[in-house]
């Protein structure tokens, strides 16, 4: 297991483009947060925002960067055929299957922490100029506040979790554009779709299994009763997916020829 | 002597490189790979599919009938009318001095203010029926004196507002189906506000004073509000005889009407010529905010969405598999004016893209209608023109997403950076304007620049100026005309395929 996570560690490390994605994923999670939070503003009539999820709006952007840096790690050793050197170089396909699912975890979550603390920081600094003061009832963002907290860790741990669905979903798939749009549309459609849904019920039953509705749950911090599902539980959820994901793409891998 | 040998000529003739063979070679790439063409079938189901859901997914059928207007809109038409039956023509006057009002501060809670469109005026109308044809002229409290009939038209008259220090005085003279709206500053100098024809008030109608009071709009939410007016000496003239005063909730439970805040409630109190009466609801057409339960076209055609991923992965692969596979070097040693391979590609791609959103559209919205009607549920009235524009904007949206997708393809070569750039582009910004939390702002700002503009097509909705509401995207009314939203991507969509066609030209394949 060592020599094939030094391996795969190699193979990120000295192509170009995972390291673009990452510094993208920060730039992009960042400057939406930054936007975002910009344009707020608590009148004197009062306001009710939640200002640590706002503050971390990024997040559904930076996961795209993150979905691209994932799918790559697997359908660009497909496309250029990299894949069979892989694998007759350990033919243990499952161990190759959990080095690259380890190494991706490691620098999605490094960048990750970065890209949501620079979306905190950036909260913390922006909202007491728009009229977010704790004189209205909104104290700078912090992380010694527990919600918040919650609500970081569990951002950088969704970021993570994505890119382990999308390293699935790229396995099964094997083609990089039809797995980005698995995955997009995994992410994406669920909120949308959910809207439709006239019946209360199903709508809440949808967004309770979407992966990016129940997992960015863990972003509230007011209001949890009106969340669809409970942040942790929502993340868990997230991380069903991931496995799930993971799962096919280690069976299909193990039982197809590369 | 050697006889001479003619050299074979081949009977076939040279290939012909114009433009027709290079679309034909481009339509039989399309067709002969079976991802794509699946890919496309797949984009016109989703829209179908998730008509279906939407159709099939809502049961509205214990929910009260929606008031609909003489013109087939549905309305709010709730308010508190103090009224007595008039027969033939005749007139009515009344001073208005004072309107005043409470808007909800904390739930449960109220504090003073009155909304910007709370009215208190007179009335006739054909009956004390939701959505029976009326006129009226009324003050408001921020749009000075008006004069209103049948919902939608609305005419201006004396601005400012109304106080002891500035009353204003009202008439209504009904002469036939002619109304005509007077308004004065001091009793004895009148202007003529307007005349307007309401077909169907009958020999006798219902006349009398009026209050309403709109719901208060605050950030993402409307909560009931409740006014109070001052009448003073109303005058009953002409052919009318003067009766008693009845006073009644019209509508009191409606679909459109949220009802009293906290333990309010209408009322009407007569002491020494004056009236002093309270209310609340409106006389207006209904919007999404006052209707949510009404269902839209936009609704129906949510599977869009799911349809826009797969043409975008589709027409992104359309270029990107060339150069995965390098065919790029046989296309373009075959055909070496690049600009035309793209043209050709996209003219292709831009017309498959169109017939199946097109099918997909014209399947998807005659069923989502039924299933919903069958259901109960109200949908939103929409003229047939809109109706095409919607089913064939749908299709042109579809089409412009996937001839961006194809540029972008084309300028990044690899598929998995170019698919998320256009599917970030145009579905991420919907999906952060329909969090609650979004502030209008934003929501308006996404909707005007980024190509998720181009959903406009699908508005079936309009907003009415006589009614605060909540006007975003996510209720359904975009800040760009419909088509001018669709030029936003288009122009995304020509912007990039002409730097795409720079970058084919310049580099090597």
């Amino acid at each position: 297991m060592r020599l094939a996570l030094h391996a795969e560690w190699t193979k990120i490390r000295t192509v170009a483009s995972p390291l673009s994605l990452l510094l993208g994923t920060i730039a992009a999670t960042v400057a939406l947060s930054v936007a975002v939070t910009s344009v707020l503003t608590c009148g004197a009539a009062g306001c009710r925002s939640d200002t640590t999820k706002l503050s971390l709006t990024g997040v559904e952007l930076g996961q795209a960067l993150v979905a691209i840096l994932a799918v790559l790690v697997i359908s660009g050793e497909y496309s250029s055929g990299m894949i069979r050197t892989t694998l007759a170089a350990m033919p243990h396909r499952a161990t190759v299957l959990a080095a690259k699912a380890v190494i991706l975890t490691g620098i999605v979550a490094a960048a990750g922490t970065v890209a949501v603390l620079g979306s905190l920081l950036a909260g913390r600094l922006i909202l007491p100029g728009h009229g977010f003061t704790a004189a209205r009832g909104y104290p700078a963002l912090s992380l010694a506040d527990g919600p918040t907290l919650r609500a970081a860790v569990g951002s950088i741990l969704y970021l993570a979790l994505i890119a382990l669905l999308s390293l699935g979903v790229a396995t099964v798939v094997r083609d990089s554009a039809t797995s980005i749009g698995v995955v997009l549309g995994l992410l994406y459609l669920v909120p949308i779709l959910s809207q439709v849904i006239g019946n209360p019920h199903w709508q809440r039953l949808l967004q309770q299994i979407g992966p990016m509705s129940a997992g960015l749950a863990i972003q509230a911090t007011t209001d949890l009763r009106s969340l669809p599902i409970s942040p942790w539980a929502g993340l868990g959820v997230t991380a069903g997916w991931a496995a799930a994901a993971l799962l096919a793409g280690g069976l299909l891998l193990r039982m197809r020829d590369a | 002597m050697t006889p001479t040998i003619t050299p074979y000529r081949p009977a076939q003739r040279a290939g012909r490189d114009g433009f027709p063979q290079l679309l034909h070679a481009e339509w039989t790439k399309f067709r002969t790979v079976r991802g794509w063409v699946i890919g496309m079938v797949a984009a016109a189901l989703m829209v179908v599919l998730v008509a279906l859901l939407a159709g099939a997914s809502s049961v509205q059928h214990d929910l009260p009938a929606v008031p609909i207007g003489p013109g087939g809109e549905p309305v709010t038409d709730s308010f508190y009318f103090v009224h007595q039956p008039l027969a033939g023509n005749g007139s009515i006057t009344v001073s208005v001095s004072a309107l005043t009002g409470s808007i909800p501060s904390a739930p449960g809670d109220l504090q003073p203010g009155i909304v910007p469109w709370a009215k208190a005026g007179l009335i006739i109308k054909e009956s004390t029926r939701q959505g029976s044809a009326y006129a009226a002229i009324m003050v408001t409290s921020r749009h000075g004196v008006r004069m209103q009939d049948n919902y939608i038209n609305d005419t201006a008259g004396l601005p400012g507002p109304v106080s002891a220090a500035s009353v204003r005085w009202l008439r209504l003279d009904r002469s036939g189906d002619a109304v005509t709206g007077y308004d004065s500053a001091d009793g004895t100098h009148w202007a003529k506000v307007g005349t307007v024809h309401v077909d169907g008030l009958g020999p006798t109608v219902e006349g009398g004073l009026f209050v309403a009071s709109p719901p208060w709009v605050q950030g993402m939410g409307t909560e009931g509000s409740v006014s109070t007016a001052v009448f003073g000496d109303p005058r009953i003239q002409g052919g009318w005889a003067g009766g008693k005063w009845t006073g009644d909730q019209v509508g009191p439970e409606s679909r459109s009407f949220s009802g009293y805040p906290g333990n309010t409630s209408g009322s009407f109190t007569e002491s020494d010529g004056s009236l002093t009466v309270t209310g609340a609801g409106d006389i207006a057409p209904a919007v999404r905010a006052t209707l949510p339960s009404g269902g839209v076209i936009g609704d129906i055609l949510t599977g869009t969405f799911a349809a826009l991923i797969a043409v975008i992965v589709v027409g992104t692969l359309f270029i990107t598999t060339e150069y995965r596979e390098d065919l790029i070097y046989v296309t373009l040693a075959a055909s070496p004016r690049r600009s035309r391979v793209l043209a050709a590609k996209a003219i292709v791609l831009g017309v498959v893209t169109f017939a199946a959103g097109l099918a997909g559209a014209v399947v998807a919205v005659p069923l989502g209608e039924r299933l919903a009607r069958a259901n109960g549920v109200y949908l939103f009235p929409v003229t047939s023109s809109s109706l095409l524009r919607v089913e064939f904007g749908t299709a042109a949206l579809l089409a412009a997403a996937s001839i961006l997708a194809l540029a972008v393809g084309t300028m990044f070569r690899r598929s998995a950076g170019a698919v998320t750039t256009v599917i970030v582009a145009v579905v991420l910004p919907y999906i952060l304007v329909a969090n609650p939390f979004m502030p209008d702002s934003v929501s308006d700002w996404l909707t005007r620049v980024t190509p998720a503009a181009a959903f406009a097509v699908q508005q079936t909705l309009v907003p009415y100026h006589q009614v605060t509401s909540i006007y975003t995207p996510y209720n359904g009314y975009y800040p760009l005309a419909p088509w001018a939203g669709f030029a936003v991507l288009a122009g995304y969509a020509a912007v990039a395929l002409a730097l795409a066609a720079v970058l084919l030209r310049r580099r090597d394949a």
